[in-house]
């Protein structure tokens, strides 16, 4: 590793650290501001209707140091840097007395398995569709293009709405929400494997489908720029091979490709979480969408705080692998 | 500036998109004059399917017209018992063993039909014995719901009686009276049917399109204006402003846009949600890229020969932004503009369908239409496709008709994409 090279990630490192510093705080204060007390709905729930004013008053001042919420404001946030850092994110409010940490660690690997090969595949096959419109022209590009520009503008929820409607309710191919048959004990057998993976079908494509547009039309500018560059012409004079120019010429258009992806993983996952809910696919957008629904705040801020980081961690990681792949990105970072 | 529209408008995609929207947009501002209703005024009760409703009390006292279908009769027997019920009907007999020989499903013999089930079906014998075919308990008690309807629905010409008790008739109606729909006292047409709450849905969407893209607008211009504003002050600026501007951004480009909009929007609670602050909040969530390449293109103008020049002219810095910058990045921001608009439409539609979009009593959107379909289980259930598809095709169309014109707009200003 150069000198260079140690600086670049130092000054990487640096910004993800002021990042995250950044969303903990984001996230401890924003759902604080919410009008309306926590306490109140929790004991508003669990009481008993003939209790006592003084009955209540206990429970209440009971539950508000369960939530640490007679702290002040400082302490609660110290109270939340730690349990965030020993992971367990406090107790839920909705669900006392579990802890976050058991609602999220059921749900994340959900997401994670779920979304993370669904918006590679997209990206992949739009990147490829995307080469091929610009380098063949004529039909690809005349009739393919504007198919793939109008999937591209149908939201996640919507492509979601329609793969479930017509394959799910219609054709009945694939079940209709869930991540595996809920008759099923999560095991490892191949009975619940198969039926994990007949329930990963449909939110999985609907993912891929409406990563695929944009990306393709992207990828299809980006290659037009790089085959009307100087470099090709000039190859072209020399006679080299169209074969060895085209290499070149993806190579150079896959490269903004790469940020794109790191751009894109952020707004994807909001999309994705949404298309979660339309499935009811067990995972981060479920817990988040039930959460909201109940106003289980330390529920909210946990979901959204794993959100932010695997976010910065997939950009993190886009930018360091970028960084290698671009010789000129490497000669202007790293010296 | 009069060439550069001229050769906007000469872009095939820019005009296709700029016609899509301004159809949609011409839709949303003519629509309301010829129908006035109320968008949330509920009309019935739930889902109802697309058509024309005729109340039958007022048809029953609307003048009544001689006409000869020449169908007629086959019609009226599809309707009150289709071939499909009919093919069933026969399977079941066949399977019992009862003598089905010169019966089928046509008009012609579905009396005889009728005839034979009552003979042979009752209700204990269909629950008692599994005959083939029918050994499931979903084809029994469809059998019993098609018997039932056998011994109601299957009716000779109806007299109308006078009022309640009465059994006076006071006119009989031949199969060959018919009344016009435009006669009948109360009768409504609703292309798209009804939603959960019984509203009209082409009316609602109309209207939820128009607020939409009114949050579109409202959040595109506050996202772009804050983005130039502070990519401008970043870039030209430069020094201590640059490094704070820029150590924001790059706070907010980490943070996903939505994370920040879902924390902000739980943060206001339902009832402070109205669609301006739904569409302020997605605006200032939604400036950092914006800013990011306004501030790009600024550092590169910042030094060339032009704007040297007007600096050693004495120009004050607000005129050199506006005449030897701004116009250089125009197109950029345009576009950018317009991407800005369609993504805050999805925004909004994204987090209604989080169950946090504004307040849903006041005003329909297109996010909180898809999140009542979902909530009142258009999808599976109901199967009212009437209630979500419109609203999908109405976003994605939107969205693929800003990006057509930002495509379009792309070529025109970058020779290098043209084809």
């Amino acid at each position: 590793m150069t000198k260079g090279m140690l600086k670049y990630f130092k000054k990487k490192i640096f910004w993800f650290v002021i990042t995250f510093i950044a969303a903990v705080i984001l996230n401890f204060i924003l759902p604080r501001l919410m009008p309306g007390d926590p306490v109140n709905a929790i004991v508003g729930k669990n009481i008993s209707p003939g209790a006592t004013q003084e009955q209540v008053q206990e429970q209440m001042a009971y539950y508000s140091h369960q939530f640490g919420l007679d702290k002040s404001l400082l302490g609660q946030f110290w109270d939340f840097v730690k349990n965030a850092a020993k992971g367990t994110f406090g107790v839920s409010y909705s669900q006392y007395p579990r802890l976050v940490s058991d609602i999220i660690g059921s749900s994340i690997w959900w997401t994670v398995a779920l979304q993370l090969p669904a918006i590679l595949v997209g990206w992949l096959l739009g990147n490829l569709l995307g080469a091929v419109a610009a380098y063949k022209r004529g039909i690809w590009d005349k009739g393919l293009m504007p198919l793939t520009l109008f999937f591209s503008a149908i939201p996640a929820f919507g492509a979601a709405v329609i793969l479930l409607v017509i394959f799910a309710v219609g054709l009945g191919w694939a079940p209709v929400n869930g991540a595996y048959d809920p008759g099923m004990i999560p095991s490892f057998s191949w009975k619940f494997i198969a039926s994990v993976i007949s329930h990963y079908q449909l939110p999985f494509w609907s993912i891929v489908l409406i990563s695929i547009g944009g990306q393709a039309v992207g990828m299809r500018s980006m290659s037009i720029y790089e085959l009307n560059a100087d470099y090709v012409k000039y190859s072209r004079f020399l006679g080299i091979k169209d074969k060895k120019i085209v290499r070149y010429v993806f190579r150079n258009a896959m490269l903004p490709q790469v940020t794109g992806l790191a751009m894109s993983i952020g707004s994807m996952v909001g999309g994705a979480l949404v298309a979660e809910t339309i499935f009811s696919y067990p995972g981060l957008g479920m817990s988040m969408y039930a959460a909201i629904n109940s106003s289980d705040y330390p529920v909210i801020s946990a979901c959204t705080l794993i959100i932010t980081i695997m976010v910065l961690i997939a950009s993190f990681l886009l930018d360091i692998i970028y960084a290698f792949i671009d010789p000129r990105v490497k000669a202007a970072q790293f010296d | 500036m009069k060439h550069t529209l001229k050769n906007v408008f000469h872009s095939p995609r820019f005009l296709v998109g700029f016609i899509i929207f301004m159809t949609i947009l011409l839709t949303v501002l003519i629509y309301p004059y010829f129908v006035t209703r109320d968008p949330l005024q509920g009309l019935g009760k739930g889902f109802l399917s697309p058509g024309t409703y005729v109340s039958v009390y007022d048809a029953n006292n609307t003048g009544t017209y001689r006409v000869e279908l020449p169908e007629a009769d086959d019609n009226r027997l599809e309707s009150s018992l289709p071939v499909k019920d009919r093919q069933t009907m026969l399977d079941y007999l066949k399977a019992m063993g009862a003598d089905v020989t010169g019966l089928d499903t046509s008009n012609e013999n579905f009396h005889q039909l009728i005839e034979v089930w009552k003979a042979n079906y009752s209700d204990a014998d269909a629950k008692a014995k599994k005959y083939e075919g029918f050994s499931t308990q979903a084809k029994r008690n469809e059998l019993r719901r098609l018997n039932n309807r056998l011994s109601t629905d299957v009716s000779v010409p109806m007299s109308v009686t006078k009022g309640e008790g009465d059994s006076a008739t006071v006119s009989t109606v031949a199969t060959s009276d018919y009344v016009k729909v435009t006669e009948v006292a109360n009768a409504i047409t609703l292309p798209l049917g009804t939603d959960n709450f019984g509203r009209d849905t082409l009316t609602e969407l109309v209207k939820a399109t128009g607020i939409s893209l009114l949050v579109g607008l409202l959040a595109g211009s506050i996202a772009t204006s804050l983005g130039l504003l502070i990519g401008l002050l970043a870039g030209y600026i430069g020094g201590v402003v640059d490094d704070i501007l820029m150590f924001i951004c790059n706070i907010f480009t980490v943070i996903p846009g939505f994370v920040l909009l879902i924390l902000i929007y739980s943060a206001l609670g339902t009832n402070s949600r109205s669609i301006t602050t739904c569409a302020i909040i997605i605006g200032i969530t939604s400036w950092v890229w914006t800013a990011r390449s306004v501030r790009s293109q600024v550092i590169s103008l910042r030094n060339r020969d032009h704007v040297n020049l007007s600096k050693l002219s004495g120009h004050s810095l607000g005129r050199i932004v506006l005449t030897d910058i701004l116009p250089y990045i125009a197109s950029y921001v345009v576009m950018a503009f317009i991407l800005q608009v369609s993504s805050g439409i999805l925004a909004e539609a994204q987090l209604s369908m989080l169950g946090l979009g504004p307040n849903p009593n006041e005003l329909p959107t297109l996010g909180l239409m898809m999140n009542w379909s979902k909530l009142f289980g258009a999808y599976t259930s109901s199967n009212a496709w009437w209630a979500y598809f419109p609203v999908i095709l109405v976003i994605a169309l939107i969205s693929f008709s800003l990006n057509l014109m930002n495509t379009g707009l792309d070529q025109v200003f970058n020779p290098t994409l043209r084809d």
